[in-house]
């Protein structure tokens, strides 16, 4: 994540928001370490934020992150599928909200959550885009949203940030959701 | 003359995707919100879309119902399936001492100011089955300031409400219950405070002496005192920002000089009328005092 981040410019136009699952504790740590890494501007999500370009919004700990059109609401939900935040659950609410402007990204995880999300924006005529398993620390998660998704872009780690900055052109009218996961 | 959708041809391999119109579903659920309010009162409409479409979707599916007008319709003409609907709509996920920093910081910082007050009251908005209600009360006995308070545990909902007074929580829930009270700065023993019993945990009723639990709607009801603190954690995410600041109004009004009011950890009053009538008392904890 740190990789992809660190490799897209200042200015990305398209509002990131990344879900990654985490200790109930691990608070400022991670915003802190990948700030150290990109350009853009990382910020722990509170409820309500604005969706802004050039910006990671980051799912807090213990919260589900759903989409709500320009801003985002926090969630205490039960966790779905033992995970909260949830990747489906964003992925979902990101596919409802922006349609064929969502880019669902999974990156490395140890699990298979993201791939039931990833398909219902590609449902909703969104992209998808995959890490390539063979570049991924724990390939579990790529796999899976892979095996639901057949039609899903795979792509090397290494490339994934260009492929992004391709398709921020391609889109550069509309504004579009995007959440990755580490 | 206008051509009709239906007569294009469906892509193939594709039927649910050409099927969804965004737009449809979104007056369906402002229809449905709006009958509910109009035929049972519990007003919805200013919820926040995202969340309250997902969990209208939940129930459809559990029910094996095709899309939200049909749930309307059982929704409407039966009372039970209402009931089971207002469980899903109000989230009643809770834990004792949640978020162990935020009672910390209280003991810290506030527990010192309400000292000075010779009678104590507290409203807890949203008080769900009621585990911070018990938190606070054992904080405020630790303390020594229970007596000499009152907590008014106030929620929508009629069926968690009772669930509060009775008291009895999940056993299995007592370990990490444990852990949060003495990172919360708890000062005794927490078991000293339950009793194993009728396969839950029975929590010492004395804690609820001087607490009322009872129904009162953030959306439609009003003010109905003033408090010295007012806590409402992790409600108000549920409602839009609109809905967010009406409540804040509420807040505000049922509030003192120097009245506390305290959110949950993601909340924030950003961009609210209030905003500048509160100051935030040891951030990053969301403990505002009212200053304006």
């Amino acid at each position: 994540m740190k990789e992809l981040l660190g490799s897209l410019p200042k200015k990305f136009p398209i509002p990131i928001v990344v879900v990654q699952h985490r200790g109930k504790d691990s608070e400022k740590l991670l915003a802190q370490l990948l700030q150290d890494a990109t350009d853009l501007k990382v910020c722990d999500i509170e409820d309500k934020d604005v969706l802004c370009a050039g910006t990671v919004h980051l799912a807090p700990a213990n919260y589900h992150v759903l989409i709500d059109s320009a801003y985002l609401s926090l969630s205490v939900e039960e966790p779905v599928r033992f995970s909260r935040p949830s990747i489906d659950v964003t992925f979902a609410s990101a596919g409802d909200a922006y349609g064929s402007a969502a880019i669902g990204v999974v990156l490395t995880g140890a699990n298979d959550d993201g791939a039931r999300g990833l398909a219902h924006i590609v449902k909703r005529g969104g992209r998808a885009l995959v890490q390539d398993p063979k570049t991924a620390e724990i390939p579990i998660m790529p796999k899976a949203a892979i095996e639901l998704v057949p039609t899903a872009e795979v792509v090397p780690l290494k490339k994934l940030a260009r492929r992004l900055i391709e398709l921020s052109k391609e889109d550069a009218k509309v504004k579009a959701g995007r959440r990755t996961r580490v | 003359m206008a051509v009709q959708v239906a007569d294009q041809p469906v892509a193939e391999g594709e039927p649910e995707q050409q099927a969804f119109k965004p737009d449809l579903e979104r007056i369906e659920i402002e229809l449905l919100l709006e009958g509910i309010f109009r035929h049972y009162g519990f007003d919805f409409r200013a919820y926040a879309y995202a969340s309250i479409r997902r969990r209208l979707w939940k129930r459809i599916e559990e029910e094996g119902l095709g899309n939200i007008s049909a749930l309307q319709e059982r929704v409407l003409h039966e009372p039970e399936m209402m009931e089971k609907l207002l469980l899903d709509l109000s989230i009643n996920v809770t834990a004792m001492f949640r978020d162990p920093s935020f009672y910390v910081t209280f003991r810290e910082h506030v527990i010192p100011l309400l000292r000075t007050y010779p009678f104590i009251r507290i409203w807890h908005a949203g008080c769900s089955t009621g585990e911070e209600v018990y938190s606070m009360a054992i904080l405020l006995r630790e303390e020594g300031l229970y007596d000499r308070s009152r907590i008014y545990a106030t929620d929508i909902n009629e069926v968690v409400l009772q669930r509060a007074k009775a008291g009895i929580f999940p056993l299995e829930r007592m370990q990490e219950y444990t852990d949060n009270y003495i990172r919360a700065g708890g000062k005794q023993s927490f078991s000293e405070y339950y009793t194993a019993k009728y396969g839950g945990a029975l929590f010492d009723q004395s804690l609820t002496k001087n607490v009322v639990f009872s129904q009162h709607n953030l959306v439609t009801d009003r003010s109905f005192s003033e408090f010295n603190v007012i806590l409402c954690r992790n409600v108000l995410i549920y409602f839009d920002k609109t809905l967010q600041s009406k409540v804040h109004g509420l807040f505000y009004d049922s509030l003192p000089m120097f009245g506390v009011l305290v959110l949950g950890s993601k909340e924030t009053l950003r961009f609210m009328a209030h905003e500048d009538c509160y100051e935030q008392i040891a951030p990053p904890e969301k403990i505002f005092r009212k200053v304006k």
